[in-house]
C-alpha cells in the first residue's frame, strides 16, 4: 500500500504546510535575518541611523576580552551543567530502574522540575540560598561556609548551575530511564552469570550501551546551558558579581539592552546561531545514526 | 563436573493473598554428565526451574545443589554455570572474541590462556572466521553458536539451556540438535535444556523432566515416557499425533481412561467399530479419524496407518483393534497412570 498522500492539485499541499511556514519564517528566519542584518551595521543608540560597516562588528567583539572572558565562562557554565546533570540523572534513573513499589511515584516526581520554567526555578533557588535568610545559606553558615552569591564569583556560579542542572535533571532522567529500560534483561543476567560485579556490569554493559542516549543528552544540554538558561541567570545573579556569570546569552542581552549596543549584541548573536548550527549538525551526523557500538 | 540436586524446590511470586505459587515442589537427581531436557507447555514453569538452578530467582523452599553444595544462597557467579539464553544475550557492542573472553577476563585468566581457549572453542563451533565481528553482524544460527561458545569457555560444571533454538528455522534447528548432541558427548557437562518443544525434548534427552502448571509429572528417559507416559497429561503432550484418550471404548471400565496411541491401533476385520470422520494424509503416514459407533458418547479415535494401506472412504463404518500390550490405563479424576 502506498503510504504517502499524493495530492492531485500542486498549491494545496503548500496552502497545508502555509501555517507552520508562517510561523518559522516570521519568529524565526526573520530575526535571524535581522540580526545578520544589524551584525554588519552600525547603529545610533536612538535607531535612527545606521550605516554599513562590513566585519567591524565582529572585529570589535573578538577583540573585546570581556567577550573573551565571557566564552570562557560559558565554557565552564556548560561542562559543568552537562556533567553534573548527566551524571546525577543517571545515577536516579539507574536507581528508578530498581525500584520495585511506588515506581510511577518516584518517577512523577522527578520528572516535575522540569515542568518549572526557568525564571521560577532560578527565582526558587535564589530564595533558598539567599544571603541572610535562605535556608541553604543558613545551613551552609552552620558547616562554617559563609555564603555570599552577591560578592563571591565561585558562589555565583555554583548557585545557576545548582539552578540549571536542578530543572534539566528530569529531562535527562526520562531519556537515561528509556534508555535502560531498552537494555534485554538477559544482558544483564549473562554478565551476572560471567562473574561481573554490579559495578563492573554497569560500566561494561550497561554504560556501554547507553552512549547513544548518553551523547544525545550531552549535545542537548549543552544547547540547554547555551541558550536556555538566560531566565536562570536573570533571575538570580544577572550575570553578577561583576561580570562573573555573564554566559553568552546573558551578555547578548545586557549589551544590547542594557548597554545599548545594538551592533555588537547583533554579532554575538550571530556568533550563537552559528554555535547552534553546529551543535545541530553534530547531532543529526551523529545521533540521527546512533553513536555506533 | 557436577550433578544437580533439585529437594522439593518451590517457587512462589508475592506474598499474602496476591501470592502465586508457580513451582510446586520439584524434586530430582539430575547424574554428572547427564543431558536432562525439561519440557512442558508454555507458563509450566520450566524456565523459572532453570533460572533457580542459574541463580537468576529467587528459590522460596527446599534446596538446590550443584555438585554436593547446596547453591541456594549464593550468587550466579559463583555457582560455576554457563548459560545459553533464547534470545542469546550477546553484548551488542563487543565483537565476537570480547563476548566469548568477557568472563574469563573477569576471572582473572591469563590473556594466552584466554585466547586459547576461545580459539578452541571456535574451532569446535566453527566460528573462527567472525572472531572481529560484531552480533548485529550475525545470522541468528552463527549468533547461536557465539552463545554456546561463550558458555564452553567457561568450562563450567553445568550447562543450562533456556530454549536455545527457538529463535532458529526448522532446519537450523534441526542441525543445531545434532550439534548439540554431539557437543555433550565431547565434552561430557552435565546439562539441563528447557524447551517447549516434544521433538527436542524427546531427540536431544538422555532423560526428561515432564512439567505441567508447576508439577514435575514425569522424570524418564524419552522411551520411558513415551512408552508408559505417568498421567494424561504427558501421555498427551509427548506423542504427535497425542494419544487417544478413551472414556468410551468397549473395554472400558468407568472411572477410568484407556488410552491408546495412533499407531497401536491397526484396521482390521473385526474389533472396535467405528464411522470414518475424517482423513489426513501426511505423505508417509495417514491419520483417520472415527468416532464411535456404538452411540456410547462423542469420542474421536485417531488411527495412524502407513500411506500404502487402503484408504478407507468417509462415512464408512471401520473395525480397529489395539495391540494388547499397548495400552495404557489412568484414573479419570486424577489422571494418573494405573
Amino acid at each position: 500500500m502506498e503510504k504517502r498522500v499524493r495530492f492531485k492539485s500542486s498549491w494545496l499541499p503548500w496552502l497545508l504546510i502555509a501555517p507552520q511556514m508562517a510561523i518559522v519564517l516570521v519568529f524565526f528566519f526573520w530575526p535571524a535575518a535581522q540580526a545578520l542584518r544589524q551584525s554588519v551595521m552600525s547603529q545610533d543608540p536612538f535607531g535612527n541611523n545606521s550605516e554599513f560597516v562590513g566585519l567591524e562588528n565582529f572585529e570589535r567583539l573578538f577583540a573585546d576580552a570581556s567577550y573573551l572572558e565571557s566564552f570562557k565562562t560559558t565554557a565552564f557554565f556548560s561542562v559543568l551543567v552537562a556533567v553534573c546533570g548527566l551524571s546525577i540523572a543517571l545515577l536516579l534513573a539507574v536507581m528508578a530502574n530498581r525500584v520495585l513499589r511506588g515506581a510511577g511515584v518516584y518517577k512523577t516526581l522527578l520528572i516535575w522540575p522540569y515542568a518549572v520554567a526557568p525564571v521560577v526555578a532560578g527565582v526558587l533557588w535564589l530564595f533558598m540560598f539567599a544571603s541572610p535568610m535562605g535556608v541553604i545559606a543558613y545551613w551552609l553558615r552552620m558547616l562554617g561556609l559563609d555564603w555570599n552569591h552577591l560578592l563571591n564569583s565561585r558562589h555565583a556560579m555554583a548557585l545557576i548551575v545548582v539552578a540549571a542542572v536542578w530543572k534539566q535533571i528530569s529531562y535527562n532522567f526520562l531519556f537515561f530511564l528509556a534508555g535502560l529500560q531498552s537494555i534485554p534483561k538477559s544482558l544483564i543476567e549473562a554478565a551476572a552469570i560471567d562473574g561481573a560485579s554490579p559495578w563492573r556490569r554497569f560500566w561494561t554493559i550497561v554504560f556501554p550501551l547507553l552512549s547513544p542516549t548518553t551523547f544525545f543528552l550531552l549535545v542537548i544540554n549543552v544547547v540547554y546551558s547555551f541558550f536556555d538558561t538566560f531566565g536562570i541567570v536573570d533571575a538570580t545573579t544577572k550575570g553578577g558579581p561583576g561580570k562573573e556569570t555573564s554566559i553568552l546569552v546573558y551578555k547578548v542581552y545586557y549589551d544590547g539592552f542594557k548597554a545599548m549596543d545594538m551592533a555588537g549584541s547583533a554579532a554575538q548573536s550571530v556568533v550563537l546561531m552559528c554555535i547552534v548550527i553546529a551543535l545541530t549538525v553534530i547531532q543529526f551526523r551523529f545521533v540521527e545514526k546512533k553513536v555506533q557500538y | 563436573m557436577a550433578s544437580i540436586t533439585l529437594n522439593k524446590v518451590f517457587k512462589r511470586y508475592g506474598s499474602g493473598k496476591t501470592a502465586n505459587l508457580v513451582i510446586h515442589g520439584v524434586s530430582a537427581q539430575i547424574a554428572d554428565g547427564e543431558f536432562v531436557v525439561v519440557v512442558g507447555p508454555s507458563g509450566c514453569g520450566k524456565s523459572t526451574l532453570l533460572r533457580m538452578v542459574a541463580g537468576l530467582e529467587e528459590i522460596t523452599g527446599g534446596e538446590i545443589s550443584i555438585g554436593n553444595r547446596v547453591v541456594n544462597d549464593l550468587e550466579p557467579s559463583e555457582r560455576d554455570i554457563a548459560m545459553v539464553f533464547q534470545n542469546y544475550a550477546l553484548y551488542p557492542h563487543m565483537n565476537v572474541f570480547d563476548n566469548m573472553a568477557y568472563g574469563l577476563k573477569i576471572a582473572k585468566v591469563p590473556m594466552d590462556e584466554i585466547k586459547a581457549r576461545v580459539d578452541k572453542a571456535a574451532k569446535i563451533l566453527e566460528i573462527g572466521a567472525f572472531m572481529q565481528r560484531k552480533p548485529r553482524e550475525l545470522s541468528g544460527g552463527q549468533r547461536q553458536r557465539v552463545a554456546m561458545g561463550r558458555a564452553i569457555v567457561r568450562q563450567p560444571q553445568v550447562f543450562l539451556f533456556d530454549e536455545p533454538l527457538s529463535n532458529l528455522d526448522a532446519k537450523l534447528r534441526a542441525h543445531t540438535r545434532l550439534e548439540i548432541q554431539k557437543l555433550h558427548r565431547e565434552l561430557g557437562i552435565t546439562s539441563l535444556f528447557v524447551t517447549h518443544d516434544q521433538v527436542e525434548a524427546m531427540t536431544l534427552a538422555q532423560r526428561m523432566i515432564v512439567m505441567n502448571a508447576g508439577v514435575m509429572e514425569q522424570f524418564g528417559t524419552p522411551e520411558e515416557v513415551y512408552n508408559r507416559p505417568a498421567s494424561t497429561f504427558v501421555a498427551t503432550f509427548i506423542g504427535s499425533p497425542p494419544m487417544n484418550l478413551l472414556k468410551n471404548a468397549p473395554e472400558a471400565r468407568p472411572g477410568t481412561i484407556l488410552g491408546v496411541r495412533p499407531e497401536h491401533l491397526a484396521i482390521t476385520s473385526e474389533g472396535w467399530a467405528l464411522c470414518v470422520d475424517a482423513l489426513e494424509t501426511l505423505g508417509a503416514e495417514r491419520l483417520v479419524y472415527g468416532r464411535w459407533l456404538h452411540g456410547a458418547g462423542d469420542e474421536l479415535v485417531i488411527i495412524r496407518t502407513d500411506e500404502g494401506q487402503p484408504v478407507p472412504e468417509l462415512g464408512s463404518t471401520i473395525h480397529v483393534t489395539p495391540r494388547a500390550d499397548r495400552l495404557h490405563w489412568f484414573d479419570a479424576t486424577t489422571g494418573k497412570r494405573q
